[in-house]
Formats: structure tokens, C-alpha cells, sequence
């Protein structure tokens, strides 16, 4: 009745198996007899794609589970290898992870914390995923992140952009690589004193959950900074389809500037309504009137279509970069699928890089030895220049791009131009800045 | 008071809204005795019969520019719209721009033949079944059609703006004798005001002022009897459920320039024009319309800053405590009829 | 046994064989075949969600299924035990007890009061009242009760509540090596399994899902009692002719309250146990979908009936969970056998209706069944069974018909 060509959970030794049936107590599922967490014996090693495929990030999951694919293929050394050949570590030999050859599982977030639990939990419990990743929203990605850190497996976040992810919530075994709300704000606020002057008053519009919430508070303690002064801050619900009622009171309040902290199908509409309601032909207090959009994507640019002209923002990454490791991540992901990437598929094909990374350079999957290889690690060449993930926290430092609405789009995917790079040091904070406070990173659970 | 001039005319558009879906609602509610939540989905679809019309439009013949390159570095394709190479240039970009109010003509056929698909197809075969059923079916419906919307135009919204001349916005203020800026108001939006009340007002005059409208009316007081009377009331039904289909294709179409067309905007209103049905009271098409508008005012009026300030959240809960309140005071909601759906 | 006719002590026995073999039943492929690797069920948190849900919709059955009070707004009470239990855990104690008895009693009260109101009107009136009580509590828990910034941060927004190193729990283990404790009852911990090698198959028995079964299980026969009580009766009554109740003289509204209050307590342990499993709980499981996806389970496995509500949350969490998972790669190896040109042809076909597309399916699967099986699967089951015995009668009469022809 033995055999020993299993290699799903990977999770008992061949030699235990000898006999009718052995039971093997457990705690999660690792077993005793592995030394972490699906621990994979067998040829191939297992990770986890948690992307939204339904709901109105199913666009942005798409392009995530695209990236994944690719980074898929480059690690097992299909294809022209991508970033892979521009990452300043030469560990990866395009032979899989540590020999092994990577395969993995899909799942739908639905951006509901709950679904992407289960999800998550489906891949660790019944897919022997060694490795979670993806994800489009702050709630999710700390949700999956302290699933992953109990469960006792790496959790590579996707695009997530609140503070608290990597702040008041972070986790041993979590990282980030997007930027974050801080950074955003660091980055535009020079950027808007330059454009805008330092007497200005700003309305901010912010969706009604946590990531709007430190978004919110972030912009507004920097361009308070600068001299701004913060006329209202006013909350919209997130299930808001119509922001004509927050629009319309903007312009008697006596505010020159209005500041959209909304992501995804809200910015596309409170952008339109406002433009709609012809905020930006004003001048208020003897000056135009202006909008900003903290955090863009490509995608909501083009929700958005020709409001977003000439409307700043912050973006993790472009794919109108020019360096090396941007230039070739677009040649690969644009010759496969026939469209540039957006920026949530950047940042997963470098998170699945980074940890095939650590885990060849720790010489182990073990969740806790990635983790060591990880923290403090300094890379160059996945598109934003020099990088360091910091190990008190587990975030990347590296340049944020403020960029702009074209005004002249030569094609549907050209729709934002980079205005300036901030470099790392401008965006930098110290790990128990107010604003992350309140967490601890615990220590690393190898399941 | 300009703050409250301002959320009054906020409050309208929504309200307008509002009312065109649950008014359909309560045609089909009120006719066939069906509850349709596929009717959101309706709404939907019309929103995406304006997308569709503007790629039917905008459908392009594609030139390679060797001059420019694209992200690749390869020649970049040049798409020129075939109606502006037929049409020339300048008539080609108007037809382009007016896509959404062409696509008015464009979608009340094909609502009316959705319609009529539906109700021949599916909800047909309702009429004898528990409402719990036809909830169920119908919402099973919905899902159907807002996953292929999805599967063909992607879960991204599509932006579909107004023609040129309605875009920006009008300053009441000035009008009424406030400061400049006090009150604005968008071009278009006082298009959707407007179209609606046309549609409402053309509903309510077919029912009113046609024979045929009053044997429908006649049936929706008594089904049986008008039955009796040896008049075909099915095939009159299947005409109503497509005008319905089509009262809310076209709110649908309008829609679409106020906020990008997406695939679950019709489950975004679906709950709420069905609160609306519920407040107006079930099977009174005045009431349906008159709790369009009153919750659509309340809506604005709760997201006033004065008002939140007071009572935090309350933009959040305010229709659904409006409709507890309502519900409670009123046994039958505003105008609703004794017997209808108590059970 | 145990007060129960001969008929539903089959059933309850049937119930308690299939819950306590789940682990064997559910995979049925053997460890690493493709088909394991899609079809099989039997990991704990799918095993723990069919028996969970199973108990929100046995309670829901009890309300809708005998007085045909259509509850939209079910789901907030999933959601206040969800909570409830969470803060248990938070303030008192990792041990899972009283957390659960907690959630019942918190969504007791709130099903008391919320009954009390909207009892006061029926049919559509009564599902639209719960249906707006239960969306202004997941629109306040969303956001104004969960803002962490806040002093009064009840439900922590978007992310959902959980555990964090810091909580002040009375009853000890605040773990040292920075780890979060794990629920528990008396010591058994919820995510703890013991796997069993069996040649190529693996089960695994993981002592949450037992513990979550057994407590299905006492559920399902509280459910059978009062099915079979006067009081079951009474709202059955209420069902068929409540105006005719009222003109006896009898007042029929307490006991629609009764029974709405038990169901309220059943869907509120179901929101405790989900928390026990899994110590987040999420705004999302009170939004408006989630109280409709309870409807749907109960009518998809049959309203009235005793099994249809566990049927049809197996049904529907099955589903959900294995078509979100299926993905190109996955037709792919499947279709394998097929020449290329074809098996291409069908993975583009089959790509709309899995992964992203898992809504569409079950879309499409729920429609079919309330067309063609009014009565849920039970209906489905029975026409089978039907059909199997009337064949066996057909066998039987030939000979019969034949001998007077002789």
C-alpha cells in the first residue's frame, strides 16, 4: 500500500510511510517530521498567487497574476529572463528556486479580508504553498500578512499602500516592497510647493476606510509642512458611487486645492465628478484651482480617461522608465501579453524575484532563514534604482516617481509622464516615525 | 442656504436616478407581480449600449507610423476611426463626441428585445412561483449578465464622457444672487435632471392617456378579471416588461457620462432602488418616484459637513434609516397598496 | 432515539456518519493526482466552513423555512458573533467557550431587538427592514466604528478585528516569543492536526473541524425538535395563513419572534465558530451579499426541508472555494489528451467560467437549480431516488402483466 511519489504537502518523510497508515500529530498542518512549514521534498516547490479576480480590482489582479506567470517562467528559465538579468544579485540561475522547480496555485481575494483568508488559507492547508503573495488592497494585505505569520509562511505583499501594512501591523514574516503612503506624501509635497506655491488651502476628499485614513493624514501633515493650511477633511463612504454632494461645497469653502485620498473605482469617480463640476477651470483666492491625486495607476488613469490631464500624483513605478531593469521587464512582459505593465504587476514579478532571491542566497525555503537573508538587504536593478529592504520593518526604500496626466497621449497606455524621481533619502523615515508606531514585528514563525 | 440650494440640486440628480430604476421596478412589480432584481443589471446594460455605440464608433483602421515607436520601440500603430475617413475628419470626431446621446436611440431597441427575451425566456415561467424564487432567480440573473459585461469589457471603468458642450458646469450663484462659485452646478447633470422627468412624465401619460395603458393599469388592479374580459393582459405584460427594460436602459445610458460605466454599477443601485420601491410603497409608481427624489435629497443633504459633524457616518446609514423610519410610521410605505406583497 | 421518530433518527444518524467521516468522504482522490489537487475538500478550513455554514443555514431554515419570513439581513448576525467572539478573545481568553457563548448571547439581543421592530410588518416590509438594519451595521462597522485613530475602534474597519501582540488578556498566555496564542478548548488547539498516511491518500483530522461538527450536530437535532414541536407547528401555521391565526384570537407574533431570536443565536454561534477557526472577523461577512448568499444556500439545498440547509452550504462553499482555484494552467494539464488545437480551444472557452470567472458559474449552476428544481437539491435527491425505485417496480411488474396474457 506505500508509496512515495507524493509530493503535494510534502510533509512526512518517504520512510514514514512504510506500513498501512502512520498518524502523525500536527500543529496548523507542519509536522514534526519537517523542519518548517511545507517544507518541500519533492522536485518542485509550491507558491500561493492571492490576486483579486472578481470585484473592481479584477483588472489590477489580472495584471498581478500576469506578472506572476512571467516571473514564473523566468525562474524556471523560460523566456528572455526579464529583470532577472538586470537584478544586481546573480544568485538566480533560472533552474527554479534552489534546484527545484517553482509551480503555483491561483486564488481570488475578492478584496474581502475574510475571502482572502480562506484563500490563503486553502493554498497553505491544501496546496502546500510555501509562499503567499498578491493582493490589491491595505485591508487584505494586513489581513493575509498576520494569516501567514501564524501559519508560518513567507507572506510577499502585492499592492498595498497603507502605512499601517508595514507600521502598526507589521509582521515578522511580511514584507513590502510598494511604497507607501508616507512616502507618497514626502514625495509630492516638494513637488506641489514648486507648482503651487506655499500659500494654499487644501480640502481633502478621503474614502472612508484604513488605507484613506493614513493616506489622509500623511498628505496633510506634509503639506501642512510646507506652509499649506488644511481647510476641511471631509470622509466618503466607500460603497459611494456619486461624489457630487462632497464636490460641490469645495469651492465656497474657501479652498484652492482638493486632494483625492480614493483608490480604484472611487477615484474614478470622485475625479470625473470634480472635473465634471468644473473645479478646474476656477480660481479661487486669485489662483487656479488644482487637484491632486496622491496615488495613481495606470489603470485609473484610463478609468478616469481625459479627466486626468495635467492632475499630479505619486506611482511606485511607470513602465515609461528607461533604466535597464525597467526596459527590460517591459520588453518581456510586453512582447508576452502585447501591453506594458502596470505598476501592481511590477511589484509582484519583484517580490516573487526577491524571494526566489533570498531563498537561494539563504540556501534554504525555511520561512525564518528568507526572512534573515531579506532584512537589510540592499539590490539594484528591478527598476527603481538602488533599493534596501529595511529589516526593522520590513518595507523598501527607494525613489518614488511623481508623475502627471498627459496632456497629449500618443496611445491608450501612455496616458501619465513622469514628472520628477524623489530620491530614497527624501521619502526615508525613522521605524518609529508617529505614524508606524504602535506595532511590533514579533518574530519570525517557521510554522 | 446657498450650501442648501446646492444639495437640494445634488440631491435631484440622484433622485432622478433613483426614481427611473425603481420606477421600472414597479412597473414589472406592478403588472406582472414579479420582483426583478436583475433590474439593476437592466440599468447596466444601458450604460454599457453607450460604451458599445462609442467603440462602434471609434472602431479605427490601423496604420503603422514609422516615425513614432511605441513601448516596445516597435512602429507605433496609428488608429484612425473609420468614421472620420468616411465622413470626414471634422463630422467623424461630432458623431464620436455625441456617442451617448445617440446611443439613446441606439439602446431602446435593444432593451426592449433584452426585455422581451427576459420576460419570454425566464421570468415567464415565474409568475406562479414564491417571490423568494423570483428574487432569486432574477439576482441569479443579474449575476449572469454583469460576469459577461465583465468577460467582454473588463472589471476597469470605461470613461464615456458627455458631448463637448456639456461638459463644465453652470453657476447658479450668480443666477440666484449668491457670490460667484456659491453654486455650481455640471451642464450635464441638468440634462439628466431633465430627460428624466421627460421619461417620468411620458410613463406616466402612456398609462394614463392610451387604451392600452389603461387595460395595464386595469390588470395591475385586477389580473383575473381583466383576463376575463377575454383580454390577452400576457402579451401586454411581455410590451411592459420591455418599456420597463427600456426606462432603465436609458437611465442607464445618461448615467454614463456622470460616472464611468463599470460592470457592477448595476448592483450598486440595485439595493437601494430597491429600498426606494419598498419606502414608495409596492405597486404606486408615484410612490416609487416621489421616494426616488425625497432619498436622493436626504442623501445630499446627510453629506453635508455641517450635518456630519453632528452625527458622524451618517451620509452612510441615512437611506436606510429614512427607510426603517418610513417603514415603521407607514405600514404601506408613502403610497402603497393594502395587500400587495404583505405576505 | 433520543425523542426522535424512526424516520429522523435515519436522517440525524446519516447527518452524524457523514460529519464524523467528512475527512474520508471528502478526499476521495488519491495525495498529488491532478484531481486531488482541484477536488478534494478535505482540508480543515473547507471542512470547518461547510459545517459552520451549514449552522447558519440550518438556523436561517428554522425562520424562513417554517414561517416564510424572508430575512435579508442575516448575515449582521454572523457578523456581531464574528466580533463578539474576537473580543473574547482579545480581553479575556484564548479558550474558545465562552467566546462562543458570548456571540450567542450578543446576537441574541441584537436578533431580539431587531426582530421586535421589524416584526412589525411582514412580507416584503420585513426584508427590506432587516435588509437596512443589516447594511447600516456593516456601513458603520466598515468605518465609522472601526477607525483605529479613533477611541471608540469597535470593529477596526476594512482589515477586519484580530489578535495583536498587545491585547490585555485577563486569562493568561500573552506569549513571550512574540507569537500570537492560538484559540483553544482547554488546551486542544483549533488549527491542530493529526494526519493519517493511508497508501497514497492523506486524511487529516483536524480537531477545530471536530469540535465545529459536533456542535453542527447538536444544531441539527435542536432543529429536528422543534421542526417536530407544537411550536414547529405553530409557526407552520403562520406560514400558511397567518390572517387566519390573527382572526382566532391567537397573537402569532411572539412566537415569529421566538423564532426569529433562535435563528439570530444560530447564525451568531456560526459567526463565533468562523472566529474560533480563524480569529479575524471582517466587515464584509454583514454586507448585503452575504445575507443574500445565505438565501441562496437555503433555497439551493431545499426551504422547509431538515438536510437542505446543510446541503446547500456544502454546495455552495464547495463550489466557491474549487472554481476560484482552477486556473489556465490547470485546464491545461487536464486537457492535456486532447490534440493541441483543441485542447487550446476549449481551455480559451472554459477560461470565462473559472478563476475570474467563478462567478459566472455559479451564477449559471444557482439559476438551473431554482428553474428546474424548485424544491432545492433535496427535490433533486428525490426524483433520483424515484426514479431508481420506480425502475426497480417497473422490473418487478413485467412477469406480473405477463401472467394473465398466458
Amino acid at each position: 500500500m506505500s508509496t512515495s511519489n507524493f509530493t503535494r504537502r510534502g510533509m512526512l518523510k518517504s520512510s514514514a510511510m512504510v506500513g498501512a497508515g502512520v498518524a502523525l500529530p500536527t500543529i496548523f498542518t507542519a509536522s514534526s517530521a519537517a523542519a518548517y512549514m511545507n517544507e518541500p521534498t519533492g522536485a518542485s516547490v509550491t507558491l500561493g498567487f492571492n490576486v483579486p479576480q472578481t470585484g473592481p480590482y479584477a483588472d489590477e489582479g489580472a495584471d498581478e497574476l500576469r506578472a506572476y506567470e512571467l516571473a514564473v517562467e523566468h525562474l524556471n528559465g523560460g523566456g528572455d529572463g526579464g529583470m532577472m538579468n538586470t537584478f544586481s544579485s546573480k544568485a538566480l540561475k533560472g533552474n527554479g528556486i534552489l534546484g527545484k522547480k517553482v509551480e503555483y496555485v491561483t486564488g481570488d481575494t475578492q478584496t474581502k479580508s475574510d475571502a482572502a483568508r480562506a484563500s490563503a488559507k486553502s493554498m497553505i492547508e491544501k496546496d502546500g504553498a510555501i509562499m503567499i503573495t498578491g493582493g490589491s488592497s491595505s485591508g487584505v494585505a494586513v489581513a493575509v500578512q498576520g494569516l501567514c505569520q501564524e501559519a508560518g509562511v513567507i507572506f510577499m505583499a502585492g499592492l498595498t499602500h497603507s502605512n499601517d501594512t508595514t507600521g502598526k501591523d507589521k509582521k515578522a514574516n511580511g514584507f513590502r516592497h510598494f511604497f507607501n503612503g508616507y512616502m507618497s506624501a514626502a514625495a509630492l509635497a516638494p513637488v506641489l510647493k514648486n507648482l503651487y506655491g506655499t500659500d494654499r488651502n487644501a480640502y481633502h476628499l478621503t474614502a472612508d476606510y484604513t488605507w484613506g485614513w493614513t493616506q489622509e493624514e500623511s498628505i496633510a501633515a506634509a503639506t501642512e509642512a510646507m506652509g499649506w493650511n488644511t481647510v476641511n477633511k471631509v470622509r466618503t463612504p466607500l460603497a459611494a458611487t456619486d461624489f457630487s454632494s462632497y464636490i460641490a461645497p469645495v469651492l465656497n469653502s474657501g479652498a484652492d486645492v482638493l486632494v483625492l485620498n480614493h483608490y480604484g473605482g472611487n477615484m474614478v469617480n470622485s475625479l470625473t465628478n470634480a472635473v465634471q463640476f468644473g473645479l478646474r477651470d476656477k480660481m479661487v483666492n486669485g489662483k487656479q484651482f488644482e487637484i491632486v491625486v496622491p496615488l495613481y495607476s495606470r489603470l485609473m488613469a484610463k478609468g478616469a480617461g481625459e479627466n486626468v490631464k495635467g492632475i499630479h500624483g505619486s506611482t511606485n513605478w511607470h513602465w515609461s522608465l528607461t533604466d535597464e531593469g525597467s526596459a527590460a521587464f517591459v520588453k518581456s512582459f510586453g512582447e508576452k501579453y502585447g501591453f506594458p505593465p502596470s505598476q501592481a504587476a511590477h511589484t509582484t514579478y519583484c517580490q516573487t524575484l526577491l524571494y526566489a532571491d533570498a531563498a537561494e542566497r539563504a540556501g534554504t525555503f525555511n520561512p525564518c532563514g528568507i526572512a534573515e537573508a531579506l532584512e537589510g538587504y540592499e539590490f539594484d536593478g528591478l527598476g527603481n534604482g538602488k533599493t534596501l529592504y529595511r529589516a526593522d520593518d520590513h518595507q523598501c526604500f527607494k525613489d518614488v516617481l511623481v508623475v502627471r496626466g498627459k496632456e497629449n497621449p500618443t496611445s491608450e497606455f501612455d496616458l501619465l509622464e513622469v514628472v520628477e524621481v524623489t530620491p530614497t533619502e527624501q521619502v526615508t523615515y525613522a521605524p518609529d516615525h508617529p505614524m508606524f508606531a504602535g506595532g511590533a514585528l514579533g518574530s519570525c514563525n517557521a510554522g | 442656504m446657498d450650501s442648501i440650494i446646492l444639495q437640494i440640486l445634488n440631491g435631484l440628480d440622484k433622485g432622478s436616478a433613483y426614481a427611473l430604476i425603481a420606477l421600472g421596478l414597479t412597473l414589472i412589480f406592478g403588472t406582472l407581480g414579479v420582483v426583478n432584481f436583475a433590474h439593476g443589471a437592466l440599468f447596466m446594460i444601458g450604460a454599457f449600449c453607450a460604451v458599445t455605440l462609442k467603440k462602434i464608433l471609434t472602431l479605427s483602421s490601423v496604420v503603422e507610423d514609422p516615425t513614432k515607436t511605441d513601448f516596445l520601440g516597435k512602429p507605433l500603430k496609428v488608429a484612425t476611426p473609420y468614421v472620420e475617413s468616411w465622413f470626414g475628419e471634422a463630422t467623424g470626431a461630432a458623431l464620436i463626441d455625441w456617442a451617448v446621446p445617440l446611443a439613446i436611440l441606439f439602446s431602446i431597441p435593444i432593451m426592449i428585445g433584452v426585455g422581451f427575451i427576459m420576460e419570454r425566456g425566464l421570468i415567464k415561467h415565474f409568475y406562479k412561483r414564491p417571490h423568494a424564487d423570483q428574487i432569486l432567480v432574477t439576482f441569479g440573473l443579474a449575476i449572469v449578465l454583469q460576469e459577461v459585461i465583465k468577460a467582454f469589457y473588463g472589471a476597469n471603468p470605461i470613461p464615456t464622457p458627455a458631448p463637448a458642450v456639456f461638459r463644465g458646469s453652470f453657476d447658479f450663484g450668480v443666477l440666484l444672487g449668491f457670490d460667484p462659485n456659491a453654486i455650481i452646478y455640471p451642464y450635464w447633470r441638468m440634462v439628466y435632471f431633465a430627460f428624466s422627468a421627460v421619461i417620468i412624465g411620458a410613463v406616466f401619460a402612456f398609462l394614463r392617456f392610451t387604451t392600452f395603458g389603461m387595460v395595464v393599469r386595469a390588470g395591475m388592479a385586477d389580473r383575473e378579471t381583466v383576463g376575463l374580459l377575454g383580454i390577452n393582459i400576457d402579451k401586454r405584460f411581455t410590451i411592459m416588461f420591455g418599456i420597463a427594460a427600456a426606462v432603465a436602459g436609458l437611465a442607464g445610458v445618461m448615467y454614463a457620462p456622470i460616472n464611468s460605466p463599470n460592470y457592477h454599477m448595476g448592483m450598486d443601485f440595485l439595493v437601494l432602488s430597491f429600498v426606494v420601491v419598498v419606502v414608495g410603497g409596492m405597486g404606486s409608481l408615484p410612490g416609487a418616484v416621489l421616494a426616488g427624489f425625497m432619498l436622493g435629497i436626504l442623501e445630499a443633504f446627510a453629506s453635508m459637513n455641517q450635518i456630519k459633524a453632528i452625527i458622524p457616518g451618517i451620509d452612510q446609514i441615512i437611506i436606510y434609516l429614512v427607510a426603517i423610519i418610513i417603514i415603521l410610521t407607514r405600514p404601506r410605505g408613502l403610497m402603497g397598496k393594502k395587500g400587495v406583497m404583505e405576505e | 432515539m433520543l425523542g426522535l421518530n424512526k424516520k429522523d433518527t435515519t436522517l440525524f444518524l446519516i447527518v452524524i456518519g457523514m460529519a464524523m467521516l467528512a475527512p474520508f468522504i471528502l478526499n476521495p482522490f488519491p495525495e498529488g493526482s491532478s484531481l486531488a489537487q482541484m477536488f478534494n475538500a478535505g482540508y480543515p478550513d473547507l471542512m470547518q466552513r461547510f459545517v459552520i455554514f451549514g449552522i447558519l443555514v440550518i438556523g436561517f431554515n428554522i425562520l424562513f423555512g417554517l414561517t416564510g419570513y424572508l430575512s435579508f439581513g442575516h448575515a449582521a448576525f454572523l457578523g456581531i458573533g464574528s466580533y463578539s467572539a474576537v473580543w473574547m478573545f482579545k480581553l479575556v481568553g484564548m479558550n474558545v467557550l465562552p467566546a462562543i457563548l458570548l456571540s450567542m448571547i450578543v446576537s441574541g439581543v441584537f436578533a431580539l431587538l431587531i426582530g421586535y421592530v421589524s416584526l412589525r410588518r411582514s412580507g416584503i416590509y420585513f426584508s427590506i427592514l432587516t435588509l437596512a438594519i443589516a447594511q447600516m451595521c456593516y456601513n458603520l462597522a466598515y468605518s465609522v466604528l472601526g477607525n483605529p485613530s479613533s477611541n471608540f475602534n469597535l470593529t477596526n474597519g476594512e482589515t477586519g478585528l484580530q489578535l495583536s501582540l498587545n491585547d490585555p488578556r485577563i486569562l493568561g498566555s500573552a506569549t513571550t516569543d512574540g507569537a500570537l496564542p492560538v484559540t483553544n478548548l482547554f488546551g486542544a488547539a483549533m488549527r491542530s492536526s493529526y494526519q493519517w498516511e493511508a497508501g497514497s491518500w492523506l486524511f487529516t483530522f483536524n480537531v477545530g473541524y471536530y469540535f465545529s461538527a459536533i456542535i453542527m450536530l447538536i444544531s441539527f437535532y435542536i432543529s429536528i425538535r422543534i421542526f417536530r414541536s407544537p411550536f414547529g407547528m405553530m409557526l407552520r401555521a403562520v406560514k400558511s395563513n397567518q390572517q387566519r391565526m390573527n382572526y382566532t384570537g391567537l397573537n402569532t407574533r411572539p412566537y415569529v419572534l421566538a423564532a426569529f431570536v433562535i435563528s439570530g443565536i444560530y447564525a451568531g454561534l456560526a459567526g463565533g465558530l468562523l472566529s474560533s477557526m480563524d480569529p479575524l472577523a471582517g466587515a464584509e461577512r454583514m454586507h448585503w451579499t452575504a445575507s443574500g448568499e445565505i438565501v441562496i444556500m437555503a433555497i439551493l439545498g431545499g426551504v422547509g426541508t431538515l438536510i437542505g440547509p446543510v446541503v446547500g452550504a456544502g454546495f455552495n462553499e464547495y463550489f466557491k472555494n474549487i472554481l476560484s482555484k482552477i486556473n489556465d494552467d490547470i485546464l491545461h494539464t487536464w486537457l492535456s489528451f486532447l490534440p493541441d488545437g483543441l485542447e487550446n480551444l476549449l481551455v480559451g472557452f472554459l477560461h470565462y467560467f473559472v478563476g475570474k470567472g467563478w462567478h459566472l458559474t455559479l451564477g449559471i449552476m444557482f439559476m438551473l437549480v431554482i428553474i428546474f428544481l424548485p424544491g432545492g437539491l433535496v427535490q433533486g435527491g428525490q426524483r433520483i431516488a424515484k426514479l431508481f425505485s420506480r425502475k426497480k417496480d417497473g422490473q418487478a411488474t413485467p412477469p406480473a402483466t405477463q401472467t394473465p396474457a398466458e
